[in-house]
């Protein structure tokens, strides 16, 4: 055993944080102030994880705009968003915690946006009853992340950037101890031990060729603990941005924060009608997402598309300073990037794979998943946003449920006594498995990592997409177990040194595991529901409302389990109405 | 088709190497770089995220220029060979990728946010007295301010006399803060050396936020110096008014 640790880098923390978004530094803040060593692995460098590209908001009832608003109201809406399969304890602490969370970052540094009271301004959004989502201009994610990256750094925790986890150890009771994985700097390998970790690592967007997610986002976190025992919940749920950037090429998929239809856009088709008028009349721009992504779909598929086959976004009739104020990082964005002035004329936008709503299946009250050791914050968990998110609900969640997991991690690190040695055969076969694709070049096997990824990413777009049938699942499935077979040939010539073609091999044999359980998910659920849209069951089905789908990993194979939800109380079920959520004094801007 | 003459290399050294790559309308330079490692170089080692210009990751010495990659366009540069470069400020680590940890080292020594313990909180503030802090809080961290500060450039111990213009922006973020009671002053005069930037203006120049990083961060930090420990006459009224010691709250 002692071998191992003299043949790694190894280092040894009460509790490991994978990831450094909003949630993993929320979690390492909340794991330092309880007493525990704490360190943040990243893959990047610190600040650059995706909560940057979080834009318009945060959502929390703060009633700083529309007194009326409270927790009951965000509870309700957050679960109305979901279409009901919400975990509703999560829902419920999400709503009630949000706000205290939000403040905490202004006394920590955030500095947002003010109401003539000087209190934090609260913009509308679509799917949300009032005016909630507090914001800096349309670069919220931005501040989120560089105030708590600059609340960590003073608070005590050890920061690994640039270091990639692709494997969770257990000790012999099966408790996870700990996570191997190599330095991207030069490719060596590490161990980190430890006696609780976070799972933080976002979301898998990545596997989807039209998508605003980076390169990180190729869903290892879920992966790793999947592979670890964990149950996973809702994989078939995907969220689509209804508008990404679609022109030029080079920009597709860039996202166009909701933030403009908060502030007033309007959608029109090619004939200038603002089509949402036959979708969604109660809410128009400012329906929820799923429901704004299909109009738009539904649009381009009836011939009514934009030119290069989206919708146009027009937000002009607001006026040159108030866009350059409120949507500055959009106007530069357009003009940068599509030679477009947006105060001066409409942009052009289609749907964007944003975020999924599915993850890791955790404990709402600590955020722990279903083995011991293990917790889970932010996009890599499921249950809080249902089938559907609500724009905004996503930097709340990874505050409320990041310090949860952090609390929580720091409370079962304190119980559990030492970590025993490590398990020496897991690292070695892990060691085996990142090593393959260098043996397989020099036996000849020469699989492209970025030919295999863009076939993945083809399959995934062209069949589990935003309108799904049984016939195309089955067929991307099918397809997908065809790609499979080559995921063991991956070949790159031998160099640890910064080398993205070796990194991306492993990122391969996660997504395909991943996108085979998204398929067979999607399968199973034979409904539309939220993101899940399936033309051959067009109606939401009752029985499938009371239930989530729990995928494990046995012998290698995904298992899925139709799994009966938690039944509400009778008192948060009354909070749940039936009226269209959507901000009246919102839908009036669009007007103006 | 354009030919793009990318720098592979690490400490050891290096040289350019020519990539064709097909041109595609709206294309940026980071576009060209992945076809190369998807079709040419898989290898080649490249730092990027957010592709959308927000999280600063991809900058890159682009003819010369410091620019993000996934903002500059490539038909901007006609017909004209396309040069990519490292920045030069930090040490290269390979083609593309250097070792700017320094930056995040200089950024641990500067007092973080600090407020008074009896301020009533949620904070109260209007917009107009934090519309100059907001312009400081767009940054995002590209460090291509430090690239082409001529203190950190041309001069190996630059590092260790100045913090560089991206950490005068965060210093001047806090101290315009209207809650905000710490004193990083004499850091500013000391240990983070202000006196050493000669306002050149070329941080500013290629600042993808439009940060006006000299003219509305480190010249009213060097004001607030001259104030203090220059000008006798606001010394005395500076004693006069003095207002009493706030406590630090405790978070």
């Amino acid at each position: 055993m002692a071998a191992i640790e003299e043949q790694f880098e190894t280092h040894e923390f009460d509790v490991i944080v994978i990831g450094a978004g909003g949630a993993g530094l929320r979690a390492a803040i909340a794991s330092a102030q309880a007493g525990m060593r704490t360190a943040v692995i990243c893959k990047s460098l610190l600040g650059k994880a995706h909560t940057v590209m979080a834009e318009g908001g945060v959502a929390a009832s703060l009633g700083n705009v529309d007194s009326d608003d409270g927790w009951k109201t965000h509870f309700s809406d957050t679960m109305k968003g979901g279409k009901g399969i919400n975990n509703w304890r999560m829902a419920e602490i999400f709503a009630k915690e949000a706000g205290d969370r939000v403040l905490e970052l202004e006394r920590w540094g955030a500095v947002f946006d003010r109401t003539p009271a000087g209190l934090i301004n609260q913009r509308p959004f679509g799917a949300h009853t009032y005016r909630r989502l507090c914001h800096i201009g349309d670069r919220t994610g931005l501040e989120i992340i560089r105030s708590l990256q600059d609340k960590g750094i003073h608070s005590g925790i050890d920061v690994f950037m640039e270091y990639t986890m692709t494997r969770l150890l257990k000790d012999e009771q099966g408790r996870v101890c700990g996570a191997f994985g190599y330095r991207r700097e030069d490719g060596r390998f590490v161990v980190f031990k430890a006696r609780a970790v976070v799972m933080a690592t976002g979301g898998w967007g990545k596997m989807f060729k039209v998508t605003s997610n980076s390169w990180e986002s190729t869903g290892d976190g879920l992966c790793m603990a999947f592979e670890a025992g964990a149950e996973l919940l809702d994989l078939e749920f995907v969220q689509f941005h209804p508008t990404g950037m679609i022109w030029p090429p080079g920009a597709r998929g860039i996202l166009v924060t909701e933030a403009v239809r908060g502030e007033g856009g309007r959608l029109k088709n090619s004939e200038g009608r603002r089509f949402m008028e036959d979708y969604d009349p109660d809410r128009m721009e400012l329906s929820s997402r799923d429901v704004v992504a299909r109009s738009i779909y539904k649009e381009v598929e009836a011939g009514r598309g934009s030119e290069h086959g989206g919708a146009y976004l027009d937000i002009t009739h607001r006026g040159s300073d108030y866009i350059k104020k409120k949507l500055p990082s959009m106007h530069e964005q357009f003009l940068k990037l599509a030679d477009v002035d947006i105060t001066k004329g409409p942009m052009e936008v289609g749907p964007t794979i944003h975020y999924v709503m599915g993850g890791i299946k955790v404990d709402p009250e600590t955020a722990a998943a279903s083995i011991p050791g293990l917790f889970a914050a932010g996009e890599v968990a499921g249950g809080l946003h249902g089938a559907n998110r609500l724009g905004g609900n996503s930097l709340s969640d990874i505050l409320v449920f990041g310090r949860r997991a952090g609390e929580g991690a720091a409370a079962y690190a304190r119980e559990r006594g030492e970590v025993a040695a490590l398990d020496e055969s897991v690292i070695e076969d892990e060691k085996a498995v990142l090593l393959k694709p260098f043996e397989n070049f020099e036996a000849g096997m020469t699989e492209n990592p970025f030919v295999y990824m863009a076939e993945l990413q083809a399959i995934l777009g062209d069949h589990n997409g935003i309108s799904r049938t049984e016939e195309g699942l089955q067929e991307g499935l099918r397809k997908l177990l065809e790609l499979k077979n080559r995921v063991n040939d991956l070949g790159v010539p031998e160099s640890r040194m910064f080398n993205p073609g070796w990194h991306a091999c492993r990122d391969q044999v996660f997504m395909t595991r991943i996108a085979e359980a998204m398929f067979r998910a999607g399968i199973e659920r034979k409904e539309s529901r939220g993101s899940h849209w399936r033309l051959d069951f067009l109606d939401l089905d009752a029985d499938w409302g009371k239930h989530n789908l729990v995928a494990t990993l046995v012998d290698g194979e995904v298992r899925l389990e139709k799994r009966r939800a938690m039944e509400m109380p009778a008192e948060l079920a009354a909070l749940i109405d039936d009226k269209p959520a959507v901000s009246q004094a919102a839908l009036q801007a669009t007007r103006q | 088709m354009a030919v793009f003459k990318v720098f592979r290399g690490d400490a050891s050294g290096g040289k350019e190497m020519d990539y064709e790559v097909p041109s595609v309308p709206g294309q940026v330079v980071l576009d060209a770089l992945h076809y190369i490692q998807a079709n040419q170089a898989p290898d080649l080692a490249v730092r990027w995220n957010c592709k959308a210009a927000k999280c600063g990751s991809c900058s890159a010495e682009i003819n010369g220029k410091p620019g993000l990659m996934c903002k500059t366009r490539v038909d901007a540069f006609g017909d004209e060979d396309i040069h990519v470069h490292p920045m030069k400020t930090f040490p290269l680590m390979k083609d593309l990728v250097t070792d700017v940890s320094w930056n995040y080292k200089v950024n641990k020594k500067i007092q973080p946010f600090t407020y008074a313990e009896d301020e009533p909180t949620p904070f109260v503030i209007q917009q107009e007295d934090i519309d100059r802090v907001i312009e400081f809080r767009k940054c995002i961290e590209c460090f291509m301010c430090q690239d082409v500060c001529h203190v950190l450039r041309e001069h190996d111990e630059g590092k260790d006399e100045y913090f560089g213009p991206r950490f005068m922006i965060r210093i001047a973020g806090l101290e315009m803060h209207p809650k905000d009671i710490a004193d990083r002053i004499p850091q500013v005069k000391g240990e983070a050396g202000i006196g050493y930037c000669n306002i050149t203006k070329c941080c500013t120049e290629v600042c993808p936020e439009h940060i006006h990083i000299t003219d509305n961060g480190i010249i009213p930090l060097k004001e607030r110096i001259a104030d203090r420990y220059f000008d006798p006459i606001r010394a005395v009224f500076r004693k006069l008014g003095a207002k009493r010691e706030r406590v630090p709250a405790k978070e």
